[in-house]
């Protein structure tokens, strides 16, 4: 795993993977880190400013903004998390099957992700809500059900690309079973396509998160919520437009941290782009020095 | 009294600064056929692709190329276009990767001849007709119905002779055109080129590592290795009297296959000299 | 060793419910000793590349049978890995995030468990190809076309099967390079007395290594030859070809 050790030595990749870990770790340990209780009313402070005890001010009903935003880590990015994760996965293994097995199996496989493709996302969501009733635990399983088949068809495409080089021939040819096949060589040399395919999804989830939210049908009020938290700043949009500020913020750092993240893996997983990253920052490094040899001289 | 004069062609990459070509200077006589040889690596499709400026941005070059005359390192985007397909034509390696897969070879030849020339529809088909009925293509229609994974290296290859016929380059730049064929092609296709030469008479460079298609065709021959030009001289000195050892090896792995299999051939009764 | 008996090969045209199908392989029948060198020549498109998967055991054939050393190929692990490879396009021939040294460990790991023993065996391999060891730690896009094919000739080695299938190894390389390849064939033949199945379009190629030559043309067996007969080939498809190669 010495390929890993570029994650550490580019800067953008080291800071986005600093954003993200303190953030997960943030959420799990929200109730040790945050100084004041997130739902606790304290109408005399509605829209107070920055202070020593309210590190980001208060919302509209007097809630310490900076505790809600931890405490909102959970269900905004841990539980999305989870489910982009048994999403990816269950997509996965269907596309693995589906693309290296191909034939009668393949064929029957992207039928029942057409079916699932057909419907159209948020209807099937509000349908399955309407069945099992609100609640976060609901709209995370109606997002693993409805974007396991995207998944299943982006993996299978780039695995039916792999599973045809000639070094899978070979080792069909020593006689190695499938599954081993797969473990060994087409999963880590598709796992850059899957890591980029799961970072722009883990966006577009989180946003649906908070549309889901503000409909009620999500996380339910009181508690604190990246997305609901932009919406009950939108009421006050031109009054107090500084409430926008700290969730939005927060979202935009996240997501970015996670693209330039997923941008550096794939760096360092593929050692063709790994030397072309090397050479460039060789060539930095010699600029440098050219430079304050000039000076010098 | 040359048409195309290469003169401190310095081919150096962008990014890492490593130089590609250090140094190379050549010219191309009027209706004579140049042979680049050497091996991969060598930088033989880089100075090709650098007399048609069709590098990678990332690929710097300097040095002066002058067709008929005319400096082609100053010369704006558009201007180079225009000398593209009309007075430089290339023939690329591989057939299947040169034409746009998702559509049919015709109108990939349409829109060159179009743009070129600005014939009507009518006149593109006789004139392919013709063109490709001479490199002994049959059914020229339907093969421009075609889409390029449903035709042949060899037929590609030939299909891209053809066009040159209709174009009348200046000059031919024809980049490893046999090196994915195989053997039956190979031989059509080098069969065509000959003809192409007698009948157009137009300037050729040639880049191959095949020593044999080069001896059947080039009049002038470099031989290149690691982006310098090792050697120069007529075809036939070349084959006998190498100077640079590296020229030898490169004839004598060359001969050694040919005699060992015309010695298998020959049977008991071949003696070899 | 190896009995092919009257095999046939389709592949089927068209989508699902289709009916068409296309014949890549007809009644090709042959045999092939333990040892010895056989040379599969044809144009492009005949069937040798679908015949040297059917070899393998990584396809099977619709019709007929191949045996090797008497069972049938083709059962769950019957047979397989006794005939090792080399493939054509040298660019894909090594996973692309594998260094050498696991490129070849992949094929030892088949053989033993013991490490140190393997590690040895790898810097054996790649000197015998004529490669120094200390580009064990390279990636394929690292090394030029000749010294992958030479890795993956290590890698077909070190599986220590008596036969190894060439399917048009030499064909992409340059031509010094495709001399260099060669030699180093022979050399192993003698030294491990490695038998090959050689599938190639260049006779020239087969005449330098082959015992026997196979002449294949659309799907199926024009003749089989001993390479001191070749110039007396009887069909006129065999006659046409040697005289383009002397033209």
């Amino acid at each position: 795993m010495k390929r890993l050790h570029y994650l550490f030595k580019d800067r953008l990749a080291f800071l986005s993977l600093f954003i993200i870990t303190s953030t997960l770790l943030a959420g799990i340990f929200a109730p040790w880190i945050a100084p004041n209780d997130p739902e606790e009313v304290h109408m005399e402070l509605r829209f107070a400013s920055v202070s020593w005890d309210y590190l980001l001010g208060n919302d509209h009903l007097g809630r310490c903004v900076l505790s809600r935003l931890i405490y909102g880590i959970r269900p905004s990015v841990l539980w999305v998390l989870v489910t982009l994760a048994i999403s990816v996965g269950i997509g996965a293994i269907i596309g693995f099957i589906s693309g290296y097995f191909k034939g009668k199996m393949d064929a029957f496989l992207m039928r029942v992700c057409d079916i699932m493709l057909s419907f159209p996302g948020y209807v099937m969501t509000l349908a399955i809500i309407g069945v099992l009733g609100v609640g976060l635990e609901n709209i995370l399983l109606a997002f693993v059900l409805m974007k396991w088949a995207w998944f299943a068809r982006i993996i299978r495409t780039s695995v039916m690309q792999y599973s045809d080089a000639e070094y899978v021939k070979f080792s069909k040819a020593l006689g190695a079973g499938s599954f081993s096949i797969m473990r060994k060589h087409i999963v880590p040399v598709s796992l850059p396509d899957i890591a980029v395919t799961s970072s722009s999804a883990f966006s577009s989830m989180i946003l649906q998160l908070s549309g889901f939210s503000f409909l009620g049908l999500g996380v339910q009020a009181p508690h604190a919520e990246w997305g609901m938290m932009l919406n009950e700043a939108r009421q006050v949009m031109f009054s107090r437009p500084e409430i926008m500020l700290a969730p939005g913020i927060t979202t935009i750092l996240f997501v970015s941290a996670v693209n330039f993240f997923t941008d550096a893996l794939q760096v360092a997983l593929d050692p063709k782009l790994m030397s072309i990253a090397k050479k460039k920052h060789r060539k930095g490094i010699f600029q440098k020095a050219n430079l304050s040899r000039k000076e010098v001289a | 009294m040359s048409i195309l004069q290469v003169s401190n062609l310095r081919i150096w990459d962008g990014i890492t600064g490593e130089v590609l070509v250090p140094n190379s200077s050549f010219e191309l006589k009027r209706e004579s056929c140049l042979a680049i040889v050497g091996e991969s690596g060598s930088g033989k499709s880089l100075t090709c692709r650098a007399i048609m400026k069709l590098n990678k941005k990332t690929i710097r070059q300097s040095g002066d190329i002058l067709l008929n005359g005319v400096g082609l390192s100053q010369l704006a985007e558009d201007e180079m276009r225009r000398r593209r397909g009309k007075q430089l034509y290339m023939i690329l390696q591989n057939g299947m990767r040169a034409f746009d897969p998702t559509s049919a070879i015709g109108v990939h030849i349409r829109d060159t001849l179009v743009r070129h020339y600005g014939w009507n529809r009518s006149e593109i088909v006789e004139k392919m007709k013709l063109a490709m009925q001479s490199v002994r293509l049959q059914d020229p229609v339907e093969i421009m119905n075609k889409y390029p994974h449903q035709l042949s290296g060899g037929m590609l290859q030939r299909v891209m002779i053809s066009l040159a016929i209709v174009l009348e380059p200046d000059i031919i730049i024809a980049d490893e055109p046999t090196s994915a064929l195989d053997t039956v092609s190979k031989y059509e296709v080098m069969e065509q080129f000959v003809k192409l030469r007698e009948k157009m008479g137009c300037a050729m460079i040639f880049v191959s590592h095949d020593l044999g298609a080069v001896r059947q065709l080039a009049d002038e021959v470099l031989v290149m290795r690691n982006g310098s030009i090792v050697e120069r001289g007529t075809a036939s000195v070349l084959f006998s009297e190498a100077k640079h050892e590296y020229t030898r090896f490169l004839v004598s792995s060359h001969t050694e296959l040919n005699e060992h299999f015309k010695r298998v051939i020959g049977g008991p009764a071949y003696v070899s000299r | 060793m190896l009995v092919v008996d009257r095999v046939d090969k389709f592949y089927r045209k068209g989508g699902l419910f289709s009916r068409e199908r296309q014949q890549v392989l007809s009644n090709i029948s042959f045999q092939y000793e333990q040892g010895e060198c056989l040379g599969i020549i044809g144009e492009s498109g005949c069937g040798k590349s679908t015949l040297g998967r059917l070899l393998l055991g990584i396809e099977k054939p619709e019709r007929g049978s191949i045996l090797l050393n008497g069972e049938e190929l083709g059962r769950k692990g019957a047979g397989k890995g006794a005939i090792s490879a080399v493939f054509q396009d040298y660019t894909s021939s090594i996973n692309p995030y594998f260094t050498v040294e696991q490129a070849i460990m992949e094929a030892l790991n088949m053989k033993s468990n013991n490490r140190k023993l393997k590690q040895s065996k790898v810097d054996y391999l790649l000197q015998h190809v004529g490669l120094d060891p200390s580009c064990r730690n390279k990636y394929p896009h690292e090394l030029s076309g000749g010294q992958i094919q030479r890795v993956c000739i290590a890698r077909a080695v070190a599986t220590e099967s008596p036969c190894i299938l060439l399917d048009e190894a030499i064909s992409s390389l340059d031509g010094s390079v495709q001399m260099q390849v060669l030699e180093l064939l022979q050399k192993l033949k003698e030294h491990d007395r490695l038998g090959y199945i050689f599938i190639t379009h260049d006779i020239r190629a087969a005449a330098y290594i082959c015992d026997r030559v196979m002449i294949m043309r659309s799907g199926q067996v024009e003749e089989i030859v001993n390479i001191e007969h070749l110039s007396g080939v009887q069909s006129p498809y065999a006659k046409k070809m040697l005289q383009m190669i002397m033209a």
